[in-house]
Parts: structure tokens; sequence; C-alpha cells
């Protein structure tokens, strides 16, 4: 019973690729995704821009980041994955990176390099099939093999990012998936998908069932690590979407007047915008310092995920929550995107697992058990 | 009257050659300890040997303890001292001393000023203190009411001023005084060194909510005060006090902080020892507080890392927010779990406590100390004020204070 070491912290600041990085992101989405288009979308049918995914794959190449040039990637790290995070969920952008993150995070681990490269180089997509809910540190439900063990039958429900994706990765026990062919529109053979309105319009849920589906069972996958790193990308996603919060509230009650005044000028208001920049501030460390975890194969990396998912729920939720409030009336109306963060920080906040279910791992990681 | 640096005197002492880099100093420091044993040396004559040699503060100009050299370099300086088991110069108890007047003496006193009070000052033979709160004059620091006269031959220094720590101990003191009530507030404000030991100064213990008188509050009654003892021009103190608390600011950086480090530690070893006092209602609350302990340990990592970077960031008003608040919930919580002992308190006697580590007084001292927090060096209120108004440029709070003279100010 004592207090835990402390790890090395690592650079928890931007690189100038980092910020070059972001500035192309941002520049494509701002162009391509602005709110209202994102808007619009969740109108119709394709709740994916698999438009926008075409280009930020292939023009900037942001789903292989994190894989080496060997295997088909862009050899950077996760640090930088992180940072493309931060921008699209200042975008809430439509786009299965996420999912794409937590699949690339499981194959590297795997011998998969064919489907590896195929997903970093945005040809494919692949999804983790558990529960969005699922965290790490515990374990997650297996889909049950039949005959002889290459054909599964069960349902996963609540799967995020499978929209569109073109394979999926389904735990069927401890250390083993298997990698099945999910087919176009909802289903391949023994495979049925059925998206569902989900409260975060921006990152719809599909329940997938199999019967009899034809699958490859692929060893020395390590889901838990998978979703640690998914956790880090999340926070960052978080953070970005706090940041965008923020500053749309900033320049909302600067412009707004009330009784005479400035909104901006009320210290009552004064006041929760400073405490919800100071919290920030702790969820852009906590992030960077999950990311850089994540890239250096830190052994921190389980509690950086667990603080970093922790923390960046809750301040997202604030952000989200307080700039619909600071908003007044019109963040209560469709035509503002008020809600398109709010709904999404609302998801994030039990996306890879609760608060509470990473403050129940982080007891056991440090030492400070029920 | 005061000739400033800037009057373009000469140096007191010209170094011709380039500042010393950091394998210069070290060879410096042996070279100084191999003349100067510290176990055979009387500990003031040691002390201000060092000063002498240049190495007390290495950073400062030569001839005023300092070789001139680069900032960062101190600390293996430092280092290299202490490993010798050379004495140390109270840095505890004259904490304002060397951190916020040391400083400003450089920076806007004279020479005769600098040679008077920086020997003294760096080797602890002369404790300082920092005379600027008032009863009237706490957030609001520049409506400071104390009155300093011009009377032929000194000024006349008159109020009472509060919160003054070390004032006990103290030779000097930094004080922030009115020579104009005529003028704006900002603009009436002179700054001078008060010889504590001069008539008409008289210190006393102020008793705190834990019982001990850890500052004091200090009355000053026809003081005089000779011009050699201004710093600054007459009607600029505002100026001359802003950078004393510019110095005033918690250095952060420099090495990892500890995980679990600060008010957090006492609590989460609390919880380790003591299994039959735990609830699943209080691990909740332990967990929290334990992930923003080390959400704000990042942040103040982070913050370290950017200044390091060259990037300066207003990231410290933010993390001096943040630990008051959790130094005030973990203190409190940690009361919590201790049950019937959180009731009991060690010893509420008015005494004089000496500069202490907080961790290691019991934990009801500890909750009632650190309700200070959130008040001393810049309320929590305030700093949100600075953070919204400089970080997030929203409008400044609405001002009574402006274009009136400070005599006209209601109070």
């Amino acid at each position: 019973m004592s207090a835990p070491a402390t790890p090395e912290t690592g650079d928890l600041l931007y690189s100038d690729v980092e910020d070059d990085l972001r500035a192309s992101v941002r520049a494509l989405v701002e162009k391509q995704a602005p709110w209202d288009a994102v808007l619009r979308r969740t109108d119709t049918d394709d709740a994916v821009d698999t438009d926008l995914w075409k280009r930020l794959t292939q023009e900037i190449g942001v789903a292989g980041l994190a894989v080496p040039e060997e295997r088909g990637g862009a050899g950077a790290s996760w640090r930088e994955v992180a940072v493309v995070a931060e921008e699209l969920g200042r975008a809430v952008a439509p786009v299965p990176f996420l999912g794409t993150a937590v699949a690339t995070a499981l194959l590297l681990g795997t011998a998969e390099d064919e489907l590896l490269a195929s997903v970093a180089g945005g040809e494919r997509t692949a999804v983790l099939v558990v529960g969005a809910t699922r965290g790490a540190g515990r374990p997650v439900p297996v889909v049950e093999r039949q005959g002889a063990g290459d054909l599964l039958a069960g349902t996963v429900t609540a799967v995020v990012d499978a929209v569109t994706a073109d394979v999926l990765l389904v735990p069927v026990s401890a250390t083993e998936i298997a990698v099945v062919e999910a087919g176009a529109d909802g289903g391949g053979d023994g495979v049925t998908r059925t998206t569902s309105e989900s409260l975060d319009m921006t990152r719809r849920l599909t329940d997938v069932t199999f019967d009899g589906a034809p699958a490859r069972i692929v060893t020395g996958a390590d889901v838990d690590h998978a979703l640690q790193v998914g956790a880090a990308v999340l926070a960052s996603e978080q953070l970005g979407l706090a940041e965008r919060c923020l500053a749309d509230t900033v320049a909302y009650l600067r412009d707004r007047h009330q009784f005479g005044r400035q909104l901006a000028s009320y210290q009552a208001l004064k006041h929760r915008l400073a405490d919800l920049w100071v919290a920030i501030t702790q969820a852009r460390a906590v992030a960077r310092y999950a990311a850089r975890c994540a890239a250096d194969g830190s052994p921190d990396l389980p509690v950086a995920a667990a603080v970093a998912q922790t923390h960046c729920s809750e301040v997202a939720l604030l952000a989200a929550e307080d700039g619909l409030q600071l908003h007044g009336g019109i963040g209560f109306t469709w035509e503002h995107p008020a809600h398109l963060f709010l709904k999404r920080a609302r998801a994030d906040a039990l996306v890879l697992g609760s608060a509470d279910h990473h403050r129940t791992v982080l007891a056991d990681l440090v030492d400070l058990p029920a | 009257m005061t000739t400033t640096e800037q009057d373009g005197r000469a140096p007191l002492r010209s170094v011709s050659d380039s500042p010393p880099d950091a394998a210069a100093l070290a060879r410096r420091v042996e070279e100084f300890l191999a003349e100067h044993d510290p176990a055979g040396t009387d500990a003031a004559d040691f002390l201000r040997a060092r000063f002498a040699a240049g190495l007390a503060w290495v950073h400062y100009p030569a001839g005023l303890g300092g070789l001139g050299a680069e900032n960062g370099l101190q600390t293996a300086v430092d280092a290299a001292f202490a490993r010798a088991g050379a004495p140390e110069n109270r840095p505890r108890l004259n904490v304002i001393g060397l951190g916020m007047a040391a400083p400003t003496i450089l920076r806007f006193g004279d020479d005769a000023q600098k040679q008077r009070w920086l020997p003294s000052l760096w080797t602890g033979e002369d404790i300082w203190c920092q005379l600027f709160s008032e009863p009237g004059a706490g957030s609001d620091l520049a409506g400071v009411g104390t009155s300093a006269v011009w009377d032929g031959d000194a000024w006349v220094l008159n109020g009472q001023k509060v919160w003054t720590s070390m004032a006990h101990h103290a030779r000097w003191g930094i004080i922030l005084a009115r020579t104009d009530p005529e003028a704006v507030k900002h603009r009436g404000l002179s700054y001078f060194v008060v010889d504590m030991t001069a008539p008409g100064v008289e210190v006393r213990g102020l008793r705190q909510i834990t019982g001990e008188a850890e500052f004091n509050e200090v009355f000053l009654t026809d003081v005089r005060v000779p011009d050699d003892q201004r710093l600054g021009e007459v009607g600029q103190g505002w100026a001359v006090a802003q950078y004393t608390l510019m110095n005033e600011r918690v250095a952060i950086g420099g090495g990892t902080l500890p995980r679990e480090s600060g008010a957090v530690g006492a609590l989460a070893a609390r919880w380790r020892e003591h299994p039959e006092a735990r609830t699943p209602g209080l691990h909740d609350r332990v967990l929290r507080l334990w992930v923003r302990t080390e959400a704000a340990r990042l942040t103040a990592e982070r913050l370290g890392q950017q200044q390091a970077a060259g990037q300066p960031g207003p990231e410290g008003s933010g993390v001096k927010i943040t630990y008051a608040g959790l130094n005030q919930e973990c203190s409190s919580l940690e009361l919590e779990l201790r049950g019937e002992d959180g009731l009991r308190y060690p010893d509420y006697t008015e005494r004089r406590p000496e500069v202490e580590d907080y961790g290691s007084r019991d934990a009801g001292w500890r909750y009632l100390r650190f309700r200070a927090n959130s008040i001393e060096g810049g309320t929590t209120e305030i700093l949100r004020n600075v953070v919204a108004e400089r970080v997030l440029g929203l409008p400044a709070e609405a001002r009574a204070d402006k274009d009136v003279p400070w005599k006209d100010l209601p109070r």
C-alpha cells in the first residue's frame, strides 16, 4: 500500500509538424463540413460524410498516422492522431475516425498487414465490434463461435462507427478476434446491421447481428490496449469540442447586448467562462499526456487514459452545457449548432466507458481500493 | 534624490570577459570551496565570501553577488554548495527578501542602495518583509491609505499594514505609501524601504483561525524615512509595486512534480491505511480528487514546459485557482475520513509558528490553513477576473475609481 511512482511526463506541447497537420485538417473540415452542413446531414440517411472521409484519408492521410511506413502508414504517432481528433471534435465531423483509431491500435498488434495497410490508406474501414460504452480495464463480452469455429452467432448492440465499416473485428476470446466482411448496404453473409436514431446525431449507433457469419480468426489482438488508445484519442476529441464551445460562447457574449451592456461584461458570466478556461487547460494537459503515453508505449497508458477520459468527459460536457445555457434561447433552437456539441459531448462521456467506469478502473491501478 | 541605474553610471565593477557558462561556474564553485572549507568557516563569513565571489545569485551583476550568468545556471550552483555542506542563507525565513525585495532593489535601486541592502539580504543577516496590504486595501491594493508626507529632511509615514509575513523577524520592509492623496489613486503612490527598528514601527502578531499568529499587523506612527530609502520616482510607486508582485508568482517547472504530491497525498495515505473507514460514497470522492490533482499536476508540468520553451502562458493564474481549491477539498475530505479523530484539534494556543512543511501538520490544522489559499496572493475571484479579462479578452469590470482623486473615493 503506497503512493504510485511518478512516470516521466514527456513532451506535452505541440510540435511544428502537429501545428501544420492541425491547420490542414481544419482548413479541409471548415470548407467541407461547416456546422450547417453537418446539421443538414443529420436529417438524411447518410449518417457519415463519406466524401469528407475520403479526402481526409487520401489527401491528408489521417487514417495511417500511427502506422509505421513499412506497414503502409505515415510513420507518425498517436500524438498526431490526437491532434486530428481535436480538430474533428471541434467540428463534430461525421466521419469514422475514432473507430478507425481503435481498429488500427488493434490491428497493429496482429499480423494482419494487408488489412492494416488498406485501413491506413483509407481504402477500407474497419471497426472493433463492441458496445459503445465498453471501456478498457474490464473484460469485453465475446461473440459465440459455431460449428468448426469459423462461423459467428450473436448480437452486439450500439456499436460506434460501424455504419459504413467494410470489415468487422469481433472479439471471440480474450486474445482472439474474428475478422468478418461486413458487406455492402447493411449486411454481408450472415451479418445484419441496423443503424438507429442516436442521441448523438453525428455519430450514430449500429446493432450488429451475426447469424452464421463466416470469419477468419486472428490471434495476438489486445482489445484492452486498443480501448486504452481509443480513450486517449477520444480525450483529444473532447478537448477540441470543449475549446470550440468556449470560443463560440465567448464570441456570442461579446456580441450580444442586454440591459445596455455586453453580456461578456457581467462578472457572473465572466467567472463561469474563466472556470471553463481553467478546466480546458487541464483537459489539454491530460489529453496530451495520454496521447504521448500511447505514442511512446508508456506503461502508464492505462492510468493516463483513465485520467484523460474521466477528466475530459466532464470538461467537454461542462463546456457544451454551459455553452448552451449562456447562449440563452437561441442555443435551444435546432438551427443553432449548440445542440450538435451538446449531443456529442453527452454521448462522448459514455463512449469507451463513463467517467465512473474509468475512476473504478483507476482505483485498482493506483492502489486506492474500494 | 534617487539616481537610477538608467542614469548610465559605470557599473560597480567592470567585467571584461563574457559571462561564465555552466562549466566555468562549476570550476569557480570548486575553487571557492577549496579556499573556503564549509566545515571550518564561520557561516556568516562563508556566505559573505560567497557573495563577494559572485556565486550568490549568479544571474545578478558582478559586484552584487553575481557574475551576469544565465538565470537557469543557479540551480546547479546551489546544488554544488549543498553537496559540499555549505551553510544556507535562511531562504525560507527570507523568502520575501530573496524573492521580492531583491529583484525590486536590483531593478529600481541606485548603486548606493544596491550596495547597502543586497549583500546582507542575500546572506540572510537581514530579513525583509513586505508592507503592502492594509485593512482597507486588499485586492484593491492601489487604494492603500498609509501616508508619506515630506517634512524637510525625511518622509513621515503614518498608517497600518496587515498580513505582513516575517515582520517580527525583519530588519527592513518594502512599503507602498500614499504621497499624494489629491492624485488619482494609482498615481499618488511611492515606494520606500522602511527600517523596521526605527522609532514608531510597531509589529503585532495577528492571530488567525488556526490559533497561531503566522502574520503580523504593522502600525506606523510618525516613522521618519530618509529620501535615500525611496525606490523609484515619487508618484511611481504603483509601477514599482507591480514589479515586486510580478516576482511573487510561484515559480513552476524545473523537474517532474511527483504524482500524489500535495494535499491529495495525505488523503490517499489515509485511505490506504484505514480500510475500516471506506464507504462507496467516500471512495468516489477520493478518486475524483485524485484525478483532479493529477490533472492539475500535468497542467503545471505543461506550463513549465511552455515557459522553458519560451512560450510563457497565462496558465499560472489557473494553476493557482486550482491548487487552492484542491487543497481545501482534499483536507476537508480527509477530516471526514478520520471520523472522530477529525473532530479533535491539536492546539489552539496562540504562538508564533516557524516556517514549516504543511505536510507535517495535523489534518485539522491543514484544513483551516488552506482556507487562506484562495485569499492570499490573489483571491480566486480576482484571478477569475484576470483570466476572463487578460486571457479571454472579456471587458474589464466597471470602475468607480478612475479620474477621481484618491481622497474623494468612498471608503
